[in-house]
This record gives C-alpha cells, structure tokens and sequence, in this order.
C-alpha cells in the first residue's frame, strides 16, 4: 500500500559524514505515565480514565496490544476521563489491551540548517533516504503568536516576472497571499514559475524555500520537487510531504511543521523564507472530518466554526519582525470546491489572507496562461510594495487604469453578447478591443517568461495608447506626457 | 481556592469554588492565566479563559480574585497598544520580546511616568462622582480631565499640585470621617456602561473626509454605523480612514480577530501621519487595541467591551469619541465558540441566542450625553463595526442583527471592489438616518445641500433603470437626455464618489470642497441639457473640454478648490455653447458658498 518513496531518495544536499541524527535522550521514561483503563473507543476517539498529569492538547502514544503504535492527542481532559484523538482512527484497538503512554509533550520539530536538502513526511520525519536531522533546537509546531505590535509592515516588492501579479496584485515579502483554483487549473505550474522567477530587486541575500505537500497526489509532489531539483533550489529548500494516500489526520500537522521550519530559518537564520503550501482544501476536510469525530456543532456547510481561527494561526506565522533581518511570506493554493469562491474555505482563507490571485476557467479555456482572473484577485499589501525606488512611479495611476478600462471593456463584452457588437458606439468597441488586448498581451505569457516589472508596466502604456487619451483621468497629466507612446495616439471618439 | 475539574480548549471547569461570582475573574493554573466566570453549578465554576490552555493539567489551581474584568482608566491610555485584555503590548515586549507568551502581565497604565496634575478645585469644595478636579496634559493633543470616581462624594480635604503618577494620590475627599483618596486612575467593570446624566439624540456631522460618506451617508456625533462587506471591500480601509480624518477629539480602533500586517500598518502610519490642525503625530489621539486572530479568541469577546469602556471614560471627559471595530464578526463567533464548548442549545448558524443582545448591548453603548458631574459637559461616542458576512451573504444573523440595531448602513459591494471602485460602498442600498441630524451644520458650508444630495441620488436610481434598458438595446438607442444622464451618473460615480484613500490630494476631502464638487457636476447637467434642448449633438457634449475638467477636480487641493473650481465653471459654460447668457439662475450661486455663509 505504501507509494514508492524513490523520487524523494537522494534529492537532497550531502549529508556531512559522522551524524547519525539519534534524538538525543531525552529523560522520557522519567515522565511517562501510561492509561491502562480504556472506557470507550469510537471513530477516532478513546475514552479512558483519567490519566493523572496530562497535559491539555499534548501528544501522546497509543500503544495497541498488537504492538502498532499511534500517537494521539489529549483533546478533553478532567479528573474523570481523559479524551484521546488517535491520529490514523483507532481501528484494532481493544479496550483491554491498548496503552496510552503521556510524555508530557507537544508536537515538536527538531530544527537546524541541516533540514535543508530534505524531505520529511507530514510528521517531520525524514522520507528521503537520508539520517534524521541533528537538530539544534526542539520547536513546538504550533509557534507563537508575534506581538502585532513588533511586526514590521511587510513593504519590500518581490517581482516574480509575471504581469498580472507584478502589475496589478504585487507581491511582497511577509505577506501571506494564497492562489485561490480549480480542479485542473494550472496552479502548480503557477506556483512553479514564482518560485523559479521570484527576485527582489537588487539584494542577494539568504533566502529559502519550505514546501508543504498537503494531502495532494503523489505526482503533484513529485512535480515540485522535480522542479525545485531541476532549478538547484533544492538544497536551499526543505520539503514536508503529505500525500494523499497518507493518513488524513497528519495533514492538520503538515502545514504547521512547515511553518516552524519556516520561522526558524527567519527568525533565528536570518533568511527570507518563501512558504508554498498545497492543496490546503485538503487540510480543511481534515479539520471538518476531525470536528465530525469530536460531535462539535458545525457551522457553514460542516465546517467547524474555528476553522477561521485554526487557518489564521497558520497564516499569521508570516510577517516581518521589527530589528530581525528574514522574514516569512506564504503561498498557500487551495483548490475552490465547484469553483464556487463563496465556498467556506475560500471564504474564511479569503477573510484572513492579505489577498488571493484567483485562477479563471474562462480564461484557461480562452487559452490564456496564466488564467488569472484580475478582477476577484487582490492584494492588499500592494500599495506598501509600488511605487518611485521600488518599482516605478507610474505603476499605482497605471493600476487604476488598467482597471478601470478593463472593467469598462469586460462589462461591454457581457451587454455586447445580447445585443451585438455592432449595437455599440466606436469609443465603447474601443473599450472592447481593448479587454481582449489586455487578456492576450498583459496577462498571457510563457511559463518561461520572466519580465520585468517595467516591462510589465511598458505593456500598459501600450494598451492606453489605443484608447482616447482625454479617458485616462486616473494618470496624473505628467505620467502621460512622460510615458505614453507617441506613435499610436488616437484622438479620441471624435477622431 | 479551586482546582481544574476539566479542560477543553478554552473552558475550563473548576471545583472548588463555592463563593465565586459569575464574571469574577480567576487565574488558572500555576502561571495564573486570566479567565472570567461564566457559571456556576454547586462549588464547580464555569471558566472562560481569555488565554490559550494548551498544556493546563487537572488539578492545576485556580484563584478566584474577587474582582471582575475592568478596564484601568487614566492618563497613559492614548497611543498605547493593547490586547484584548488591555495589556500593553510595548510593555509586553520589553518583558517577554517579539512573540506573545502566556500568562504574562502588564499594566495597561505605566507605573512610573509622572504626569502634571493642574488641580481646579480647591480646599473645602464639595465633590462627587463625575466631577473635574483637576487636568493631566496627557498629549499636546488632548487634555486629560481627572473625574472623581463614580459613587464617591464628600469635601476636598487636601488636594495637591505637581508631578505624579498614575497611584500617587492627588486628593483626599472625605465625608463623615470617610477618608477616600483619589489618584490619577481609576478602574471600570467593562461589561458596564458608564452613567450619564441624560441622553441626546445624535447631532452634528462627524466630518469623515470621505466624499460618500460625509455627503451621501453621514454619521452624526453619537451614531451608530455598521460596515459591512464581503472579504477585499473595503471595510478596514474605510474604517482606517475613519479614525485618520475624524474631527473626534480622540479614536479608538479596535483589531479584533483581523490581521496582524493590518495592525502594523495602522500603528507604523500613525506614527508617521500628522493631525492636520496642529501638526502632531496622530498617535497622540488615538487608542489601539489590537487582537488579532492567532491571539486567543475568547479575549476577542472582551477586547469590544474593553474599547468602549474607554471610549466612555473620556466621553465623560465632554470629548467626541469615534470608535470603529474590526470586526465585530469575529467578536461574535467567539460567543459562538464559547457556546459550543457550553453544548448551549445553538440559535441561527450556531451562534448562541444571545448574540443579537450582546451586540446591541454594545451599540447601545453609543450616543451623545449629558456628562455626570460638574462642569456642564456634553461627550459622545460614535461607533461604526465592521461586520464580515460569510460569503458576503447579508442574510446571516451577524449582519441582520446589526442592521436592526445601526442608524447608517455604509454597505460595500463585491462587484464594485472588483472593479476598483473604491470605496466600494454602493449608493443604491447604503442609508443613513442621520441626515436631519446634520442638516444644520451642512448649511453652514453648503447652503441647499439637502436638496442637492436628493438630487444625485435620484439621477443615481435613474441611472440603474436605466441600465436595465441598455442591457437590451444597447447604449446607442436611447434618446439624448437619457445618455446625458448616464454620463452625469458616471461622473458622479467616477469623479465624485470615487475617492482612493491612497491618493495624496484625495485621500481627505473637505466637506466645502464635496459640495463644490458636486454642485459643479449638477451645474455641468444643467447646462448641457440646455444645450441638448437648443439642438447641439450629445457627441459634442461628451467630448465637451468641461468633461475632462470635472474628471481631474478631485486632483485639486482642498483649499485651493474654491478658487480653481471656478475655472471648470467657465469652461463649462464657455463650452456648452454661446447660449450660455440665457441663464442666470443656477450659474453665480456657488461663488456665494465658497465664502461658506448663507445669505
Ligand atoms: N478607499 C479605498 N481607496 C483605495 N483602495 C481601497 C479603498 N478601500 C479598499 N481599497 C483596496 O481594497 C483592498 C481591500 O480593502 P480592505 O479594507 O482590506 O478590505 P476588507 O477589510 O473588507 O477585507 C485594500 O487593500 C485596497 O487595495
Ligand atoms: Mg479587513
């Protein structure tokens, strides 16, 4: 049953000679105590009585008489009993046999630099071959929440070469800004293409790239990890794979793991820390499927109601520290059920994220790549990331712009399919002319296409320079004179 | 003492309590974690805990404190930062550093900083609670008025002059050989509100420099506001621009359960951004409490409550307190967590019954009063709330709740946020009740501005209707005055309730500047409907030089609109024909405004 795990063998740097990574002894037999009496066991729970000393949410072993072991989490505790979620479900557990052994413990990755090169599954532990890691630290994966008054406003662009995120949805460095798709929709080849182009302006400085696979195929994994392999990012990048056909339970691990890896190499490395985690749909029906088994009253459509709270502890590890040099951005993707962005987990990702670049099946079947859909995508961190010393000093007049003549074109096309193309007055068919131009000359490039952001903005100009100059009232009058191509003015719906 | 009975995430079940009240507040655990009593049952205690419980064990104690959840009141609250539980979060840092770690404490008001306390009573005067003995300059922006504590009374029998800090006692009031020293702070349960003498109805324009706002949809001082709006509208843009351009004496901005890059923002531009008037840092009149999402949900619940029990403290000051929550959705699933963990029977969407009286009992906390106390003063507390609906759906019971309890409705729309309309705030279903209350003081700067906001307004809802008809046959076949009504619906739209928070000679628009802006834009219809009238093409009209003009006014400076405007005038009547002398009524009028004085 187990998926071949070659492809993640080998892919990592050197180990170095002599570490044979053992986790150093812990005085653990000292603080184990072990429940015998099992009341109760069900879906994923066991009921036992009380284990005296445990710890609200530790994690703990589940010993079956078979000799399996499972690890667990304390999720109820009283003077009675003592509520265990087993991770894997409690399938082959019987009530007389099955130990439960408390550690006093929460869930901790050992980290150092060594984790880069590797790949762990969505528990932390190593799946590529390799030795454990000799870790210089133990983290607790849940993190601590940064004081929102040490934050540094996150404000440094980060060009990832394509136009409608540098242009229209900027990206920057310790924003959280999640890909909101569609099954089929090329978002791996999205996400592929930023982690390969993903520059910031003149600074060579230290930079990772954690990876968490949540709950997604195992050629998806593959694919990601072949392209990091194939751009040489791979030893600057640590990989958390949980695959699909892994238990569903550790996806609620995954994406915190990543994390800590993540916070580590910021905040005690220094490095710019770029997060891709995908699909977290998936981690959501872990948490709804988990809600379930503990008969919590459910909110929208069965997800629990602290899914917004549980997905925010995620997302809000990425930032900026006051007086720290790294820094953590992250991407999530999620796939939209049904397309539907109302969807509770668009919805609550949407209500929490600085943003979101939307994928369009229109687009995609127009043949557009990429299909992003400028209208329902954001940025919030946008203004904070543009402008004079950091991209141009025309980008934020030209944003508007593009907009507003896009949104002008794209409302002419919807009126244009009932009554006609030709029902319309020349300025408005230039309007119309004008969405296609934008779909097909800004937003459409190549996967292997890496421009500039002046370029990007170079594009624009040359979409205005079609439209009737009096109408670009969202350019300061200096702007135009500066950057709008002579060559091609028209003069207007008069002209 | 009790100890812990049981935990499941943030309630806790203590025995051993016999004698504790319901919200009295109780450490937990060895590290002493902050939680509020919500329930008793024989001698075990219901607990909410305000702070994470993630490794607690059973038997852990928990100590009762006798107290119940207040706010600390005095100098030292503005340009602080808080959690939801008033700590300060710059105090936290220094202590614990970057990153929040539970079960520390930290005074909200600091200790050790001396204040100069100015006395107004003297020796032998009779006092009771409400009344001002003395002014702390709390920042060069606003004077601090120290107030007797409510329920005290008696004669000042020493008073003092000088520099103290917030315990040191600045005055005695003793009353039947009841001695009661007074000092610089004071503590007020948060779950109730201040008295007040009397209550009035709200009045006055809170001038927001938001065009749609101020014009459109105004608050009025003591105003009730909500804000609701789908993810990426805009609410916390708006609500940021409220407390930036206010003309409050002081703000209060509470971040509950939102993120913390937004918090940063807010916090690192206020530092930078300046009160127009005097040029000060605008931190100087603001209170920030910032809970954010990945902080503990429960004390989401309390953050509200802390914030308005501030806003309060110096309304009763005689000040003019705006204070915005972002956002209270967040605010009420944490009541709805909370109920789950209590397996209460839920209402609509799980949330507990009692959610739509605990949000009114917290709108209601706004409102412009009679002070308590001498002297005479009127305060009030302006609340605008965020409300974030699932899926953008207005139907849910947080905004339905909302929307019975708010005076003004500033509804922001998907649709137009994804066009970049901002603020996306739809003129077609926003209200405002408050528009007799502020019609006095539009008149001052806009003589007829009723009216002439009426006006918009119904070339607004003409233009919706008329849209249906473009939609079946195109823009091209309807007759003149239609399609010149469309273009002045644009304009309206485009150059006058458009407004980029992020443009520098836009992001605030003085009130006499919006009324000038609109009266040329209703003057532009009126002139060009004459022209239609006497023949002239609607091509000719559109491509008018008068179009361009009104599309840049926003780009002129406030104050030197009323000068420039009167060049878009001109062209407006030099353009739209030679037939220009015909008229005489409507052109002059605006001259007289700019001076801002009624006839
Ligand atoms: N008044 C405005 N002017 C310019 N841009 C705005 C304005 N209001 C909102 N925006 C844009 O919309 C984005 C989302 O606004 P925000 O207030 O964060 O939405 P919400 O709080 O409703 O999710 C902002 O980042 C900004 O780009
Ligand atoms: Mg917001």
């Amino acid at each position: 049953m187990k998926m071949p795990r070659t492809l993640f063998r080998g892919g990592a740097a050197e180990y170095r000679p002599g570490t044979t990574g053992r986790k150093p002894a812990l005085h653990e037999d000292l603080f184990v105590r072990e429940g015998r009496a099992i009341k109760k066991a069900g879906g994923a729970l066991l009921i036992a009585k009380a284990i005296p000393g445990t710890q609200y949410n530790e994690i703990v072993e589940v010993r079956l008489s078979n000799g399996t072991v499972k690890a667990g989490q304390a999720i109820d505790i009283s003077d009675e009993v003592t509520v265990v979620q087993v991770f894997g479900g409690v399938s082959e557990v019987d009530l007389a046999g099955t130990r439960i052994r408390c550690k006093g413990e929460t869930l901790k990755l050992p980290v150092s630099d060594d984790l880069l090169g590797r790949v762990l599954n969505g528990m932390g532990k190593p799946i590529d071959g390799g030795p454990a890691v000799i870790p210089v630290d133990y983290l607790d994966i849940n993190g601590e929440a940064i004081n929102p008054a040490s934050r540094e406003p996150p404000a440094e662009f980060i060009e990832t070469g394509i136009s409608a995120i540098d242009g229209l949805n900027v990206l920057v460095r310790g924003q959280k800004l999640p890909v909101f798709s569609g099954a089929g929709l090329p978002h791996n080849r999205i996400a592929a293409q930023i982690i390969r182009q993903a520059t910031v302006k003149g600074k060579g400085e230290n930079f990772a790239i954690v990876f968490g696979a949540v709950g997604i195929s195992y050629d998806d994994a593959a694919f990601f990890i072949n392209n990091l392999r194939g751009t040489g990012a791979l030893e600057r990048a640590v990989a958390f794979v949980n695959t699909a056909s892994d238990p569903a339970i550790e996806r609620i691990s995954t994406p915190r793991l990543a994390l800590t890896a993540a916070e580590y190499f910021a905040w005690q490395r220094d490095m710019h820390v770029l997060v891709i985690l995908t699909d977290m749909t998936n981690y959501c029906e872990s948490l709804r499927e988990l809600s379930a088994m503990r008969e919590e009253i459910p909110s929208r459509r069965g997800y629990p109601g602290y899914m917004y709270t549980d997905l925010a502890t995620i997302y809000e590890r990425a930032g900026r520290i006051e007086g720290r040099k790294g820094s953590v951005t992250i991407m999530p993707i999620l796939t939209m059920p049904d397309d539907d962005i109302t969807h509770p987990i668009p919805d609550l990702t949407g209500y929490i994220t600085e943003g979101q670049i939307v994928l369009s099946r229109s687009l995609e079947r127009g043949g557009v790549y990429p299909p992003i859909d400028v209208f329902l995508s954001l940025s919030r961190m946008m203004k904070e990331g543009i402008g004079p010393g950091k991209t141009r000093e025309d980008h934020n007049n030209v944003f508007m712009q593009l907009y507003a003549a896009y949104a002008e074109g794209a409302y002419l096309r919807e009126i244009s399919t009932i009554i006609g193309a030709d029902a319309l007055g020349d300025r408005d068919r230039l309007y119309l002319e004008n969405a296609d131009r934008m779909e097909r000359l800004f937003i459409a490039q190549r996967d292997d296409e890496k421009r500039s952001v002046e370029s990007t903005l170079d594009i624009a100009w040359e979409l205005f320079s079609r439209l009737p100059e009096e109408d670009l009232k969202l350019i300061s009058e200096a702007f135009i004179a500066k950057y709008l191509p002579e060559n091609n003015r028209t003069g207007g719906d008069s002209a | 003492m009790g100890t812990i009975w049981r935990i499941s995430g943030p309630l806790v079940i203590a025995e051993g309590m016999r004698g504790t009240r319901v919200y009295e507040v109780v450490e937990i655990g060895e590290e002493g974690i902050v939680g509020e009593v919500i329930g008793l049952d024989g001698d075990r205690a219901v607990i909410q805990s305000h702070e994470e419980t993630l490794g607690l064990r059973a038997g852990e104690p928990v100590r009762p404190t006798g107290r119940t959840l207040s706010a600390e009141l005095g100098p030292g609250l503005l340009g602080s930062i808080y959690d939801g539980l008033q700590k300060s979060l710059l105090a936290l840092i220094s202590d614990s550093g970057e990153f929040i770690r539970r079960g520390v404490k930290a005074h909200a008001l600091p200790r050790d900083k001396k204040w100069d306390f100015t006395p107004v009573v003297d020796k032998g005067d009779a006092v009771e609670g409400g009344d001002v003995i003395g002014t702390v300059p709390e920042t060069p922006l606003v004077e601090h008025k120290v107030m007797v504590p409510h329920g005290v009374r008696g004669r000042i029998s020493e008073i003092r002059r000088g520099e103290y800090t917030v315990e040191d006692m600045v005055a005695v009031v003793e009353n039947n050989g009841d001695r009661r020293e007074i000092n610089l702070m004071q503590e007020w349960p948060v779950r109730m509100a201040r008295p007040y003498r009397k209550r009035r109805d709200p009045s006055g324009l809170l001038t927001t420099g938001m065009r749609i706002i101020d014009y459109m949809f105004p608050l009025a001082l003591g105003g009730k506001a909500a804000v609701p709006g789908g993810f990426g509208t805009g609410k916390t843009v708006t609500q940021q621009q409220l407390v930036r351009w206010a003309e409050t004496d002081l703000n209060i901005y509470v971040g509950c359960g939102e993120r913390g890059n937004e918090m940063a923002d807010v916090l690192h531009s206020f530092r930078d951004l300046k009160e127009p008037k005097s040029g000060r840092p605008l931190q100087e009149k603001e209170i920030f409490i910032a809970n954010t999402s990945n902080m503990p949900v429960v004390a989401r619940e309390a953050s509200i409550f802390v914030g308005v029990t501030m806003a309060e403290y110096y309304r009763d000051m005689g000040y003019d307190i705006l204070l915005v929550a972002d956002s209270t959705s967040r605010w009420a699933e944490a009541m709805r967590e909370m109920g789950g963990r209590l397996e209460e029977m839920p209402g609509e969407e799980g949330f507990p019954s009692y959610m739509g009286s605990r949000l009114s009992s917290f709108y209601e906390r706004a409102g412009r009063v009679d002070c308590i106390g001498g002297p005479e003063r009127v305060g009030s507390v302006t609340i605008a709330g965020a409300v974030s609906p699932p899926g953008a759906d207005f139907s849910e019971p947080v905004t339905q709740h909302t929307l019975r309890i708010v005076g003004a409705l500033l509804s922001l729309d998907t649709s137009l946020a994804n066009k970049r309309h901002f603020p996306a705030i739809n003129w077609l279903t926003s209200h405002s009740q408050y528009v007799t209350a502020v019609r006095n003081w539009w008149d001052r700067f806009d003589p007829g501005w009723e009216v002439t906001r009426a006006e918009a307004q119904r070339i607004l809802q003409k233009e919706s209707e008329l849209e249906e008809i473009v939609r079946l046959v195109g823009p091209e076949s309807l007759p003149d005055d239609d399609k010149l009504l469309l273009l002045v619906a644009r304009m309206i739209r485009e150059d006058f309730l458009q407004q980029s928070a992020f443009s520098e000679a836009d992001t605030y628009c003085s009130p006499e500047k919006a009324g000038l802006m609109m009266k040329t834009i209703l003057h532009f219809h009126e002139k060009a409907k004459e022209m239609l009238d006497a023949a002239m093409p609607f091509t000719s009209v559109r491509s008018s030089a008068a179009v361009a003009r009104i599309a840049r006014m926003k780009e002129i400076k406030n104050e030197e609109f009323a000068d420039k405007v009167k060049a878009i005038r001109e062209e407006i009547d030099g353009s739209l024909g030679a037939e220009a002398d015909r008229d005489d009524g409507t052109v002059p009028e605006t001259a007289e405004t700019k001076e801002g004085v009624t006839p």
